[in-house]
C-alpha cells in the first residue's frame, strides 16, 4: 500500500476568483484621500486603480481669479508638508516672468529656509513611512525635529504651516540674528542626536529591511519613461537633482551631495531621504556662515511694496503700498516654466500671462501625480501588505497631487 | 540673466537642431523669457515626439498644461513640458486643438503622459486618441463640465451637503449669500471693457465716447493774446503796464 498525496481542496472543477478591494480614501496608510481599488489573487496584487482628485480644491481656477500676490498662499496649502517648497516655485516663475532680481540675503534666506523645509518634510515622510511598515517609536521621534522645524518657520513668518513667506522679489520679513544662531545650534546638536537615534532603530533591523528591501523596483528606463523625480528618481541610481544641474538662488555656491540608491527599491528611498537631511544640515550651515548682510527682497517699488516705517515719511512709498495690495503688479506678457527641486521631487509651475495683474493660468505640476501613477506597476506581483510600504516610500501628500 | 529661476543649459543651437530634427512636422519654433517653445502640428504630434525624445534627448515629459484661449481657433492649446536629463535642457511643445479634434495620445512613448491627458481632458474636454482610460480624474464621480474653461464659473453649478433626513449626500444647485466680488482693476485709460456709469447717455446721444480726441482741421493755436479767449483785464491792478513814462524824473 503506497500513501496517496491528499488532493488540494481546491483544485478541480471550482473556479477561484479574484477578489476586488477597497483601500482607503479613509485609511491612516492610505496617507491623506486615496482611494486605490485593487484586485487581488489571493494576497497577490494583480491590478490596481487609484483614484484620486478627492481633494480637489480648483486651485488652478482660484488663482486665476486672483492678484499675483493674493495667488502665493495657495501653494501654501498644496502639499501642507512641506510649504516653503511649494511657495519656491511659483515666486521664482513670476521673477522669471519680470527678470526680477533678487538681493544676496534674500536668496540666501530662501536657500536656508527651503532646506529646512526639506527637513521637516522628510521627518514627516520617514517618521510615516516607518510606522506604515510597523513601528510606532522613530516617528514619535522624528516629529520632536519636526516641531522645531515649525518653530523657526513660526520665527520667521509668524505661522507655522502656512508661512507664506516668501514672496516675488525676495522674502517678506527679515529673521532676527538669534534664529539663525538657534538653528545654527539646532544643527549641530539637536538635529544629529535625535535623528541618528531615530534612524538607528530602523536602518539596519531585520524587519524593516524584510519589509522594504527588493519591494517595487523599478529600472532606470522606467523611472525615465514615469517621469519620477527627487527622490525616486535618484533612488533608481540617477544622479539628479534640479539643485545640482539646474541651480537656482545661491545653490551653485552651495556644497553638498546628491545620495544616489544602487538597488531602486523602497529602502534606497528610505535612504536617500535619510541622507538628503544631512546634506540639507550642511546646507544650511553654509548659509548662516556665508549669509551677507543687505535687503532681504528687491528695492524695486514697482513690485515689491514698502516697510511700513517708510510709508509713514514718504508718500510715494504710500502709494506704492496702496497700488500694490489693491491692483497688485502686473506682469509681462508671456509663459514660463520653471520647477525647482521641492522635497517630494520635481515640483512645477507653469504660468502664462496675458499682461494684466492676474495669472493668465497657473498650470501646478505636482510631483504625487507621476509617482501615483506608476502605483500600479510597481505593485503588481506584490503582497497586499507592500502598498503601504510602496505608497510610504513614494512620498505622497494629496493637498498637492489632487490641488 | 538677472533673475534666479533654476538656469539650465544654453539654449544656443537647440532650435536649429530641433528644426532639423522635426521638419515637416513642426509650426514655429520661438525663444521667449529664456524658454524655447516649439509648435507642432496636431495630427504630426506623435512623430515629432518620438523624434524629440530619440533625436533630441528630451527623455522625460514632466507635464502635459491646458490653456483655453476661447477668442481664438482653434480654442485650447496643450503644452508638453519636456526634460533633459542628459543635456540638461528643457523645451515645451504647443499643440492646438479644439473640442472636436482629438489630438493624437503620447502614451505609447511616455506612459506617464496616461494621467497627464486624463486631467486635460477632465478639466478642458480635449480628447486624446489613443489614450485607452479616458476617464476624469480630479473632479467628483458624475461631474458635468469642464471647471478650468474660462467661461465655467468660479463657483461652479452645484454644491453639496449632507442631508440628516435622507441620510446621504443631496446635490443642489450653488446658492451664494453673497456674490463672488471679481473685482476689474484696468483704469478706463488702458482700455477697460466696461462702460463707466454716466457714459450710456453719451454713446445713446451719438456722440463720440469719452477719451476720444475731438476731431479739428485747424489745429487751434495761440500766438496772440486774443486767441487765448481771455476777455479784456477785469481791474486796472491786473492789466500790465504799457510802458514806463520818462523813466526817473
Amino acid at each position: 500500500m503506497s500513501l496517496q498525496p491528499e488532493l488540494s481542496p481546491t483544485t478541480g472543477d471550482e473556479a477561484i476568483q479574484n477578489y476586488t478591494i477597497n483601500f482607503g480614501p479613509q485609511h491612516p496608510a492610505a496617507h491623506g484621500v486615496l482611494r486605490l481599488v485593487m484586485e487581488l489573487d489571493g494576497e497577490i496584487v494583480e491590478r490596481m486603480d487609484p483614484h484620486v482628485g478627492l481633494l480637489h480644491r480648483g486651485t488652478e481656477k482660484l488663482i486665476e481669479h486672483k492678484t499675483y500676490l493674493q495667488a502665493l498662499p495657495y501653494f501654501d496649502r498644496l502639499d501642507y508638508c512641506s510649504p516653503l517648497g511649494m511657495e519656491y516655485s511659483y515666486v521664482l516663475a513670476v521673477e522669471k516672468l519680470l527678470d526680477l532680481e533678487v538681493p544676496l540675503r534674500g536668496q540666501y534666506l530662501r536657500v536656508l529656509f527651503a532646506e529646512l523645509t526639506r527637513i521637516c518634510n522628510h521627518m514627516l515622510n520617514l517618521g510615516s513611512h516607518v510606522m506604515d511598515v510597523g513601528a510606532m517609536t522613530p516617528n514619535l521621534w522624528m516629529f520632536e525635529i519636526r516641531e522645531d522645524c515649525l518653530n523657526f518657520f513660526e520665527r520667521a513668518s509668524g505661522a507655522r504651516m502656512h508661512s507664506a513667506w516668501f514672496r516675488p522679489g525676495g522674502v517678506h520679513q527679515d529673521v532676527p540674528l538669534k534664529l539663525l544662531t538657534d538653528i545654527a545650534d539646532w544643527c549641530d546638536t539637536r538635529l544629529p542626536k535625535l535623528f541618528g537615534d531615530a534612524i538607528s532603530l530602523v536602518a539596519d533591523n531585520r524587519i524593516f529591511k524584510q519589509r522594504n528591501v527588493d519591494i517595487a523596483v523599478v529600472s532606470k528606463e522606467d523611472a525615465l519613461k514615469w517621469g519620477f523625480s527627487g527622490p525616486m528618481i535618484r533612488a533608481a541610481g540617477i544622479p539628479w537633482d534640479i539643485r545640482k544641474s539646474q541651480p537656482y538662488d545661491v545653490y551653485d555656491r552651495m556644497q553638498f551631495d546628491i545620495p544616489v540608491g544602487t538597488n531602486s527599491d523602497c529602502y534606497d528611498r528610505f535612504m536617500v531621504r535619510v541622507e538628503e537631511v544631512y546634506q540639507s544640515a550642511r546646507i544650511i550651515r553654509q548659509c548662516i556662515n556665508e549669509m551677507p548682510e543687505g535687503p532681504v527682497a528687491s528695492t524695486d517699488r514697482k513690485v515689491v511694496p514698502p516697510k511700513r516705517g517708510e510709508m509713514k515719511q514718504s508718500m510715494e512709498a504710500l502709494i506704492h503700498h496702496f497700488k500694490l495690495y489693491t491692483e497688485g503688479f502686473h506682469v509681462p506678457e508671456g509663459s514660463v516654466y520653471v520647477a525647482t527641486e521641492s522635497p517630494k521631487g520635481e515640483f512645477g509651475v507653469y504660468l502664462v500671462s496675458d499682461g494684466s495683474n492676474k495669472p493668465y493660468r497657473c498650470k501646478i505640476r505636482p510631483t504625487a501625480f507621476s509617482h501615483l501613477q506608476a502605483m500600479e506597476m510597481m505593485s503588481k506581483g506584490h503582497m497586499l501588505a507592500d502598498t503601504t510600504a510602496i505608497l510610504g516610500a513614494m512620498d505622497i501628500v494629496f493637498g498637492e497631487c489632487d490641488r | 540673466m538677472s533673475h534666479c529661476a533654476p538656469r539650465y543649459a544654453s539654449n544656443k543651437g537647440v532650435a536649429a537642431a530641433i528644426k532639423k530634427a522635426l521638419g515637416k512636422d513642426m509650426v514655429s519654433v520661438d525663444e521667449a523669457h529664456g524658454e524655447i517653445a516649439v509648435t507642432v502640428k496636431r495630427d504630426r504630434l506623435v512623430s515629432a515626439m518620438t523624434a524629440l525624445r530619440d533625436v533630441c534627448e528630451y527623455q522625460q515629459l514632466m507635464e502635459i498644461a491646458g490653456v483655453d484661449w476661447p477668442d481664438r481657433d482653434p480654442r485650447f492649446e496643450v503644452v508638453y513640458c519636456l526634460l533633459s536629463v542628459t543635456k540638461n535642457h528643457r523645451i515645451r511643445v504647443h499643440v492646438w486643438s479644439n473640442e472636436e479634434d482629438a489630438v493624437p495620445s503620447v502614451t505609447g512613448i511616455w506612459p506617464v503622459a496616461g494621467w497627464l491627458e486624463r486631467e486635460v481632458f477632465d478639466m478642458y474636454g480635449v480628447t486624446f486618441a489613443g489614450n485607452d482610460d479616458l476617464r476624469r480624474i480630479l473632479t467628483d464621480y458624475g461631474f458635468v463640465g469642464h471647471p478650468q474653461r474660462k467661461d465655467f464659473p468660479l463657483t461652479g453649478y452645484v454644491e453639496l451637503r449632507y442631508s440628516e433626513e435622507e441620510k446621504r449626500v443631496k446635490y443642489e444647485p450653488v446658492q451664494l449669500a453673497q456674490d463672488f466680488r471679481n473685482f476689474d482693476f484696468m483704469s478706463p485709460w488702458e482700455g477697460a471693457d466696461y462702460v463707466l456709469p454716466g457714459d450710456e447717455k453719451v454713446i445713446q446721444s451719438g456722440e463720440p465716447p469719452r477719451g476720444t480726441p475731438p476731431q479739428v482741421n485747424t489745429p487751434k493755436t495761440t500766438e496772440k493774446p486774443e486767441q487765448t479767449g481771455a476777455g479784456k483785464a477785469a481791474n486796472k491792478a491786473a492789466t500790465p503796464k504799457q510802458k514806463t513814462k520818462g523813466g526817473s524824473k
